[in-house]
């Protein structure tokens, strides 16, 4: 996850207000860049072979790979855009792309 | 405090390396080539502790020297003519943004005609885009004026970049006698950098320059704005304590021989001292005319201006660069501004293009023509001062029709 998001979710341990000047935030408005999504990835769970290639090419880095869950991929969809590029590196061709809305 | 003979290119070097600066992204173009090789020599051979960043074009120079001098150290370019048109996009980020860089800028006119030479037209075109800047007479204040510039610019009331302009070869390439003080004292004066306002820490990340909706947009410039306000009380405040330091008097705009002048010329730049040398000798003829010096251009010095020529009923305005679709040239816009509820006559006057020398015998045809006006004795003035009579035949080729 990019330090920006990270941010987001853990403050520092005294955070204060201050006056800025200029264009400058803390806390970004549209960090929710999983609302840009039109396909979404599906993964068919029988055929993953938990090989962590979709993890590694996501280039948003939101993919977790947990091996011990059944549903072993796990996506963060707040931030994912529905690139399509875990989809199309998939080795056993697991990940398809549905469309979410259109 | 030691004598070195310098010239301006190598001067805005000096100042910058005892101002420490640790980034240094800077693009060669004549006039200003030797401010980046001798940079890039001091990084070389370690008497500059400093980071040399090699960049493509000066749009990537000012790009790198920002988002370096917002990751907490002063950041070093420098740039002229064409050069400082392909920053134009980036010097609106680094004013917008907030960061204090100053950048010394090496007047040469921008093409076409291709010119290597002096004249103000490049840093008159960037005058709206929320940079100071101080315009050099001579090599000493090139040196005094980037050392200003640093304090004011990352002063908290500011915190808006600064160009040092200097007049390309009259001063980047004129060798002077110029007093380099201690290190000491200049570490005194300008202190280390210290982030402030908008800054990139990864321990304490913030976003800048996010898209800035119409809800927000006005209110970010008229920070600018107050932030070049405060800038003039600053820049005054600073060149009082340079002279209690240095011993040298700045002042933004600086009145010679005007208190009791029938005449002003109002000029920047290097033609400021053959401009105050045609003074005195005119003076010894018992002519009574004065010159003032704009040493501040942005934020522009209105009331100061005001306070030096309101006594003056007939004004010239010398601009150093064309101006061209506009009444007249930048300079003499803004004097006229400031000028609006005084009665008097300000006549503009553009010379001195391309290279062209603004000599004694010109500014001397100024100074007659003025004090004709004053007198009633002549009613136009001569707006393009150094014009050749042939200027519409200047050239004849052989075309092939």
């Amino acid at each position: 996850m990019t330090v920006m998001q990270k941010q987001q979710e853990k403050h520092t341990p005294k955070p204060q207000k201050f006056r800025v000047y200029g264009p400058v935030a803390t806390v970004y408005g549209s960090s929710n860049t999983g609302s840009w999504r039109i396909l979404c990835p599906k993964v068919d769970y029988e055929a993953c072979i938990k090989c962590g290639t979709c993890a590694r090419s996501c280039p948003a880095n939101i993919i977790d790979i947990i091996k011990e869950q059944s549903e072993c991929v796990v996506i963060d969809f707040d931030y994912c855009k529905g690139c399509g590029i875990c989809a199309n590196e998939c080795p056993v061709k697991c990940i398809s792309m549905v469309v979410e809305r259109g | 405090m030691t004598y070195k003979m310098m010239d301006g290119n190598l001067a805005a070097v000096e100042a910058m390396k005892m101002a420490k600066v640790q980034v240094v992204s800077a693009y060669p173009i004549t006039p200003q080539s030797n401010i980046a090789e001798k940079l890039s020599d001091l990084v070389a051979s370690g008497e500059l502790k400093a980071e040399y960043i090699r960049v493509e074009s000066e749009h990537s120079a000012l790009s790198v020297a920002t988002t370096a001098q917002l990751a907490g150290v002063r950041a070093a370019t420098a740039t002229a003519s064409n050069g400082l048109a392909l920053m134009h996009e980036v010097l609106g980020m680094t004013s917008g943004n907030r960061v204090p860089i100053v950048m010394p800028v090496v007047n040469r006119g921008v093409a076409a005609p291709w010119t290597l030479w002096c004249e103000h037209g490049d840093a008159m075109a960037e005058r709206d885009m929320g940079w100071m800047q101080f315009y050099c007479e001579n090599v000493q204040e090139v040196f005094d004026l980037i050392l200003m510039a640093y304090k004011a610019a990352e002063d908290k009331d500011v915190l808006t970049p600064a160009m040092v302009c200097l007049d390309g070869f009259f001063l980047s390439h004129s060798m002077q006698k110029i007093v380099v003080p201690k290190q000491e004292l200049v570490d005194n004066f300008i202190g280390g950098y210290k982030s402030q306002n908008t800054y990139l820490d990864t321990e304490d990340p913030m976003f800048i320059c996010d898209l800035t909706g119409s809800e927000e947009y006005t209110e970010m410039k008229y920070q600018q704005k107050v932030a070049m306000d405060n800038a003039i009380g600053v820049i005054e405040q600073v060149q009082r304590e340079f002279e209690e330091r240095f011993g040298r008097k700045y002042s933004i705009v600086e009145g010679y021989r005007t208190e009791d002048a029938d005449v002003v010329l109002v000029a920047l730049g290097s033609m400021c001292g053959t401009g105050k040398h045609v003074v005195n000798k005119l003076r010894e003829k018992g002519k009574k005319v004065g010159l003032a010096k704009v040493t501040v251009f942005r934020p522009f010095p209105a009331e100061k201006i005001r306070e030096i020529l309101s006594g003056t009923r007939c004004i010239g305005v010398f601009d150093r660069s064309a101006g061209i679709g506009g009444q007249g040239g930048p300079v003499w816009s803004e004097v006229c501004a400031a000028m609006k509820d005084i009665s008097c006559d300000i006549r503009n006057y553009t010379g001195g293009l391309g290279g062209r020398d603004v000599s004694p015998d010109n500014i001397e045809k100024i100074f007659d023509e003025l004090l004709e006006i004053s007198q009633g004795k002549r009613k136009n003035h001569t707006a393009w001062i150094d014009l050749k009579e042939n200027a519409m035949d200047i050239r004849q080729v052989i075309k092939n029709v």
